[in-house]
């Protein structure tokens, strides 16, 4: 089977940098950063009254739904989406073909502003997820979970 | 696939549960979403029509506790079982660390949970994964019913790699925790494999 995203000390405080500096910049309430298949990654803003493992699942489903409608339609995704509240909006866009960039904001903000504060953010971070991804690559990284005994997985369900 | 974060010290793993229409997926993320201390779980999340029938998925974020200093977060997906909902099944799948086949034992079912078998080993194989590989449990659910087959032979129809099997009644939970920390299980032990 593929490994998975694992996510390191240095590039994790990279990321969450480049998410509160977005969130400043775009006036925007909350930013967060979710893999594809659902993972919360980070998060900054006003995140904490928010259900965010939630809202990560649920942004994966519906960037999927859209990629299979893109596929449908012959393209090869839509990279940006956009919803409009009454109160507040969503923008998700995808970076660097595996993340999900999320920003939710208000009327202190502007679709235009989003726009353009998410096309440098994104930029950024896909720079730090192609760092990450050779990292991971690299021979001699070990998962902490090679030494993992039975016990220890035994110990997890013990009542 | 896990996502491991030495940041926050965690790990997240995701489960589907699969298996034809109306043999119980949803009930058994319900009966775990019943069961379990509020501080383990997130809110259960379900996309269902309006007849209560799994529209695009159920969710389920669940912590097990701490392993070697690492919190474990499993989430707990359903696909829709209904045979016209295929597209959304596939997305489903896209990430999976371990698959929970759910079989209605009524004997009227048996062609349903062929097939749905099929379609697993298919949409597994679009995204990747071969299902021989894959973290895999079967649990044979609606034991109680009076048109049940033998778990026999089920077995033989269902489970010729003789991958671990949970007889079940998921509405009063027999066999439903059973059958999750089996695939929990398997799914550790993938990752203890792939390190």
């Amino acid at each position: 089977m593929n490994s998975g995203l694992v996510m390191y000390e240095e590039e994790f405080r990279l990321i969450a940098g480049i998410c509160d500096r977005l969130t400043r910049d775009a006036n925007a309430k909350v930013v967060f950063l979710i893999d594809k298949n659902g993972q919360l990654i980070a998060s900054s803003g006003q995140a904490q009254n928010l259900d965010t493992t939630s809202l990560a699942s649920l942004t994966a489903g519906n960037v999927a739904a859209m990629g299979g409608l893109a596929k449908l339609l012959g393209e090869k995704e839509f990279p940006n989406q956009f919803h409009e509240g009454e109160r507040e909006s969503l923008h998700m866009s995808i970076v660097g073909g595996r993340v999900v960039l999320v920003v939710i904001f208000d009327a202190k903000s502007s679709l235009g502003l989003v726009r353009l504060r998410v096309k440098k953010a994104g930029e950024e971070l896909a720079k730090v997820f192609e760092a990450l991804a050779q990292k991971q690559a690299t021979p001699g990284t070990q998962s902490p979970f090679a030494e993992i005994t039975d016990d220890d997985i035994d110990h997890l369900f013990s009542e | 696939m896990s996502f491991i974060n030495y940041s926050s010290r965690e790990i997240n793993c995701k489960i589907v549960y699969y298996g034809p229409g109306l043999c119980g997926k949803t009930t058994n993320l319900q009966y775990v979403y019943a069961k379990t201390n509020p501080d383990a779980k997130g809110k259960m999340i379900s996309l269902a029509t309006e007849t209560e029938r799994t529209l695009f998925f159920d969710f389920l974020p669940l912590s097990l506790g701490e392993i070697r200093g690492f919190k474990t977060r499993f989430h707990l997906y359903t696909v829709p079982g209904q045979v016209f909902y295929d597209a959304s099944r596939k997305l489903i799948l896209k990430g999976v660390d371990g698959v929970v086949f759910v079989a209605d034992s009524q004997m009227e079912r048996m062609e349903a949970n062929l097939e749905s078998l099929e379609n697993l080993r298919v949409n597994l194989a679009e995204q990747g994964y071969d299902l021989d590989k894959v973290p895999y449990v079967v649990q044979y659910n609606k034991r109680d019913l009076p048109s049940a087959i033998g778990v026999d032979e089920l077995h033989r129809a269902l489970n010729p790699k003789n991958v671990p099997e949970f007889p079940a009644v998921a509405p009063t939970g027999v066999g439903v925790f059973d059958t999750l920390k089996s695939i929990a299980k398997l799914v550790l032990t993938e990752l203890k494999k792939a390190g």
